[in-house]
């Protein structure tokens, strides 16, 4: 068993990282050849920067557009940070000063996160208009992670696992000195629903992570009387008159 | 009056209830050969239609960053849902902006993606069957590219650049839509949307000439093809002859001869609007963009005004740099191109241009943001000058305005319901039950506020409303351009 884990994590990483790495070439590789921010848009770079850490950190679009669609996401989302934050000290030794401090709001964080996980597949389920664009895929994706958040919870919670061996397991594969991982059924699950993740990762929505960085829309600089925007295959169709 | 049911205007915005295939039946006329043709589009359906789409997608893929991060971005979250007027119009919902990028979506899947390739239904894959371009068809125009949607995506997603890129791709099929491309076969083949030759432009301002001067006891002119004149003026064709577009463009005369700036119109660039972005079209874009380069350069002006056209304003502001510049021959002290706003706001701000608003007193106003306007594009030399500047004219031309609802004015502005491309007859069932959102917000200011008039600054958007009002029980005069309100209350003669 510790070995087939072994082997998925270091093939969920590397398709993750891999992945992942080729999305962002392909968006950074395709440009942007007209200029299309949603305006009224911020006039300098520093002004587009700060608008796209806005819809990353504090969901600004979509605060506008729904209060309790946003509530819900904020929950999953910034429970799932306070979780990933708890789970740093798995990784390192030894574990900075922070990531102690930060252990019991884990905990709660992963209660959050599985609230939230659950309000949002229950508007999925219900809303009519939220059904129809709703696809097996989007219900499987919010299942695999209430799977990964009950797991996790009752790991803590109630059915304690070895965490120390946990640990061995995890900075032996970073370290390439292979430890067993504990016998332990519920940790199976957990980690099995976790490499998944990361293997759907750069083939799923969850493409929306990198996508928001790289949105026009977003993180383009209105000024474009200012400044000639010209994309490399437009300079060449206006050289040659030939579209490339 | 209409053989359908005219939405209710409710008190309190309700979302619909999706119906399936409510508006399946809109359809509008596709393109001939005839239309096709000059645009360099197949005349008809070419037999490799599939293969063909798929192989235009994949050019557009590597062109437009947009497409890639938005057809991958989207989490189905339905913020957009209950934001497009045709959705809340129609309760289709297909209409909903996330079902329409999936009709688009759902193909990229299918032919670009590992998990589309292997899994299937199971991501929303799906083969591009003549079912489905049949739904691209009819679906693609019935989005008035807007971009209300994009406002509240949490990712930017644009349905407005999904659906010019749809377009784009059926164009390049053959399968083209009747009312975008006959219209650019016109700026083509006549010099504007309208296909009103010169001669009977010319006649046309003659006419209007004497008529001001009658009128006014002023000679005010509407000159074409002056050389040397210091402004170019680029207005939509509507501006010549429709209501209430041509008293905007009187008000433009009378403030450039209050202000003493010479100006002219030019015979090659009789068109502001450039429907080739409704198409998504780069090269129609370039060529329709480039008669106004050229126009410049013939007669020598150091500027180039915009007149009041929603569309056309976002590819001059955010485009025509882009697609025809540099603009360095011209005047460096003036941005290239300017609004007609922007440049009487700044004259009456600067006592150039004095107003009298009592002229006005007749009316309590509102103003409807054009999409494009308020969404894409910008006016003067600050964030949010678009939304700014026309109010500030609308306020120095007349005494009593009222905005609508928050939500539905700046850049939460519903489109009225005609734009995009889709501001044809054969589309008018649709266009009625899309206005219905923007029609419930003046209907309030209206009963509670004692609106009389709404302002636009839009040509498409004139003309919606003045076809659509009646529908719902208001005047269709209730519809007037921002610089009809400025030329009703200018003072001319002497500024002392």
């Amino acid at each position: 068993m510790s070995i087939l884990f072994a082997v998925l994590f270091y093939a969920a990483t590397i398709v993750l990282v891999a992945g992942l790495g080729l999305k962002v070439a392909q968006y950074v590789r395709v440009p942007a050849p007209l200029k299309i921010p949603t305006t009224p848009a911020p006039l300098t770079q520093g002004g587009a920067a700060f608008r796209v850490a806005r819809e990353v950190v504090i969901f600004e679009s979509l605060f506008k557009s729904n209060k309790w669609l946003w509530a819900m996401a904020v929950m999953f989302h910034f429970g799932l940070v306070l979780v990933l934050i708890r789970h740093v000290r798995y990784f390192i030794e030894p574990v900075p000063m922070v990531i102690t401090l930060m252990q019991p709001f884990g905990i709660y964080g992963g209660l959050l996160m599985i609230i939230g996980l659950f309000m949002l597949l229950g508007r999925r389920l219900v809303l009519p208009r939220i059904r129809y664009i709703t696809g097996p895929s989007d219900l499987l994706m919010l299942v695999l992670l209430i799977g990964i958040g009950c797991s996790g919870a009752l790991m803590v919670n109630f059915v304690h696992t070895d965490i120390i061996g946990v640990k061995a397991f995890f900075l032996g594969l970073m370290t390439f000195n292979w430890q067993k991982l504990p016998a332990d059924p519920l940790l199976y699950v957990h980690l099995a629903l976790v490499a998944a993740l990361m293997l759907v990762f750069p083939f799923s929505k969850l493409l929306h992570v990198p996508g928001i960085f790289f949105s026009p829309t977003r993180n383009q600089v209105d000024d474009a009387r200012e400044r000639r925007h010209l994309a490399p295959w437009a300079a060449k169709y206006e050289a040659n008159k030939t579209m490339p | 009056m209409a053989d359908f049911e005219i939405p209710v205007l409710n008190e309190i915005p309700v979302v619909p209830t999706p119906k399936p295939g409510a508006t399946a039946h809109l359809k509008s006329f596709p393109a001939t050969k005839q239309h096709q043709e000059p645009l360099g589009y197949p005349g008809e359906l070419v037999d490799n239609w599939q293969t063909k789409a798929i192989e235009v997608m994949g050019e557009l893929l590597g062109k437009y960053r947009s497409l890639p991060v938005f057809l991958d971005s989207c989490v189905k979250c339905g913020s957009c849902a209950d934001k497009c007027h045709y959705f809340l119009g129609t309760g289709d919902p297909k209409n909903m902006p996330v079902a329409r990028q999936d009709l688009f979506r759902s193909v990229y899947r299918k032919h670009f993606t590992p998990a589309g390739k292997l899994l299937g239904d199971l991501v929303g894959a799906r083969e591009m069957t003549r079912e489905l371009l049949d739904d691209w068809y009819n679906y693609f125009h019935q989005c008035s590219q807007c971009r209300r949607c994009s406002v509240f995506c949490p990712y930017g997603i644009d349905t407005a650049e999904i659906s010019m890129a749809a377009r784009e791709i059926m164009d390049r099929i053959g399968l083209g839509q009747k009312y975008c491309n006959e219209i650019i076969g016109k700026v083509y083949s006549v010099g504007n949307n309208l296909g009103l030759p010169l001669k009977a432009l010319n006649n046309t301002l003659e006419g209007l000439e004497e008529d001001i001067e009658e009128d006014t006891g002023h000679p005010i002119k509407f000159p074409v093809d002056v050389h040397g004149a210091e402004v170019l003026l680029v207005t939509p064709s509507a501006d010549f002859f429709a209501e209430p577009h041509i008293d905007g463009l009187i008000g433009y005369g009378k403030v450039f001869h209050q202000a003493g700036i010479s100006w002219t119109l030019s015979s090659k660039a009789t068109e502001a609007a450039n429907f080739a972005m409704f198409i998504g079209s780069y090269e129609n874009m370039v060529k329709i963009s480039r008669r106004i380069r050229d126009a410049a350069i013939e007669l020598g002006v150091k500027r180039i005004v915009f007149g009041e056209c929603g569309h056309a304003w976002r590819v001059a502001y955010s485009f025509l740099n882009t697609l025809a510049g540099p603009w360095d021959f011209l005047d460096p002290r003036y941005p290239v191109p300017q609004h007609i706003c922007e440049f009487s706001n700044d004259l009456i701000k600067r006592g150039a241009v004095r107003l009298d608003k009592s002229a006005n007193d007749h009316m309590t106003l509102t103003f409807h943001d054009s999409c494009n306007v308020a969404r894409g594009s910008r006016m003067g030399d600050f964030e949010g000058g678009q939304l700014v500047i026309p109010r500030e004219l609308i306020k120095a031309s007349c005494g009593k305005f009222v905005d609508m609802h928050p939500d539905t004015i700046g850049e939460k502005s519903f489109c009225c319901g005609g734009g995009g491309g889709l501001l044809t007859d054969d589309l008018i069932e649709l266009r009625v039950k899309g206005a219905q959102p923007r029609m419930e917000a003046l209907k309030q200011v209206v009963e509670n506020d004692g609106v009389t008039h709404m302002a636009s600054i839009c040509a498409i958007c004139k003309a919606q409303f003045t076809k659509v009002l009646p529908y719902y029980g208001m005047e269709m005069g209730m519809i007037v351009s921002v610089h009809q309100l400025v030329s009703n209350a200018i003072l001319l003669g002497s500024n002392d």
